[in-house]
């Protein structure tokens, strides 16, 4: 099925439907992303039409579940980025290390690659013990693999060198334990993540953090939803909290900008400095 | 020809193309040009943009994410992640799985601007060792468009364009010297 095949006007009658039956609203989502991940599902679940596809999800909230993970790109790694890691690790982390208690927010977490990534730099750098890393997605199915801390063997080859790549310098197989084609990630950094549902695009501020991490999370928003969602960031933030973005996304055309520097020229890593 | 946007897609051998037509461009044209490269990520993107930048007399730049397609700019595809068209004639970037073992693919860009631009979207095909932009040209064919693949024996790598040429999907062949007519004869409608 090619994009030209799904008219422009079904999918906003879907999206519609789907915000009134199941409150999950997606009208500020980037059209090109979305239609383009409709038309897949469409694809890959065999719906004849379109139509059956809108049926089916308004009416089976099983359907529902599978739409959302599959609706939205759960695609992620373990210290993607070597580079940025390199730089929480050098940088950033230390700074966190001088507040009593460390509370870190990964906002659209996924399968919870990064959440991982994050506590294996806190333990590194002794601080693992006073963290807490809340790491939140608006999709069931992707958080209950996050919280498993199951990933597949295949996956760690590639996780393990961008953790070299990062600057580590432990043995990364000893953050998990190896069993058939899986690995599971130790109970030590797993009991230090919380997952948990949230919707940025719905769902208010829970907590004040002094790192927030939404990487490659706005990208798939409009400019509207963009700015809504860094307001909704903005107030979880402690001042002089700091603020990390993907690679291609910036702060510098929103409304909370004012208040946030740039740490870096190349890192996508802003400081609050609300006066 | 009418032509609002030019998609222009290239693997292995297609800067060199590219570092050809660019010079020969001219400096008033209207239409935008987006260059999908198969590259790997780099620390120091600006590399190549500055590189581009040398040849070119059009202003160049990476696209970025929601940024405004204006006429007579080429912008350049960032490495690693897909570059989509919205229908507000704006870019968002995707950092989805790959496809065609590729990101960006060029088959997405090109399907998304065929879906937006219409008959008023060009493809350019060029050298290149793997089968992504044979989906797109096919998308922007089945709208309207216009799709040029690079002639394979000018190509350093023939397999992409000749692909494309063997699929039917392609209106005409071209040297690197007859894409850079064919561009400078373009209007565009919007201003």
């Amino acid at each position: 099925m090619e994009l030209q095949t799904v008219r422009d006007e079904d999918i906003e009658i879907l999206l519609i439907d789907l915000h009134r039956a199941h409150g999950y609203d997606f009208s500020d989502y980037s059209r090109a992303s979305m239609k383009r991940r409709l038309i897949r599902l469409i694809t890959i679940d065999k719906f004849p039409s379109f139509a059956e596809m809108h049926y089916r999800l308004i009416h089976d909230s099983f359907y529902l579940r599978r739409f959302i993970e599959e609706i939205t790109v759960n695609v992620t790694e373990m210290f993607r980025d070597p580079e940025f890691f390199k730089y929480l690790r050098q940088h950033i982390i230390p700074t966190l290390g001088t507040y009593p208690f460390i509370r870190i927010w990964v906002a659209g977490c996924a399968s919870g690659e990064e959440a991982y990534s994050i506590a294996i730099l806190l333990k590194e750098a002794n601080l693992l013990h006073k963290s807490l890393i809340y790491a939140t997605d608006l999709n069931p199915r992707v958080l209950e693999k996050a919280k498993s801390g199951i990933f597949s063997l295949k996956s760690i080859k590639q996780y393990s060198e961008n953790y070299l790549a990062s600057g580590g310098y432990e043995d990364f197989s000893s953050y998990y334990s190896a069993k058939y084609d899986v690995v599971i990630f130790n109970e030590a950094l797993r009991k230090k993540v919380v997952f948990s549902t949230h919707n940025l695009v719905s769902d208010s501020s829970f907590n004040s953090f002094q790192l927030v991490l939404c990487r490659n999370v706005l990208i798939y928003f409009n400019t509207h939803l963009q700015s809504h969602v860094l307001d909704l960031i903005d107030k979880s933030l402690d001042n002089l909290g700091y603020l990390a973005m993907g690679t291609k996304e910036t702060l510098r055309f929103s409304g909370i900008s004012p208040k946030y520097k740039q740490v870096d020229t190349k890192e996508k890593i802003w400081r609050k400095h609300d006066s | 020809m009418i032509a609002d946007l030019i998609t222009i897609g290239g693997s292995a051998g297609s800067l060199q193309v590219i570092l050809e037509i660019l010079p020969r461009l001219r400096s008033d044209l209207s239409t935008s040009i987006v260059i999908i490269f198969h590259r790997k990520a780099t620390p120091n993107p600006e590399i190549l943009i500055n590189l581009l930048a040398l040849k070119s007399s059009l202003p160049i730049k990476e696209a970025e994410d929601k940024e405004k397609i204006k006429p007579g700019v080429i912008y350049i595809a960032a490495a690693n992640y897909h570059l989509f068209v919205e229908k507000d004639h704006s870019f968002s970037l995707d950092a989805s799985e790959k496809v065609n073992f590729s990101r960006p693919s060029i088959d997405l860009t090109f399907i998304t601007a065929a879906d937006v631009y219409k008959n008023h979207t060009m493809g350019i095909l060029l050298s290149g060792a793997n089968s992504d932009g044979i989906r797109g040209l096919e998308a922007i064919q089945s709208q309207g468009g216009y799709c040029i693949a690079q002639d394979p024996a000018t190509s350093q790598v023939p397999y992409m364009p000749a692909k494309a040429i063997s699929k039917k999907v392609v209106d005409h062949i071209a040297t690197p010297a007859e894409i850079a007519d064919i561009i400078n004869n373009c209007k565009s409608t919007v201003s």
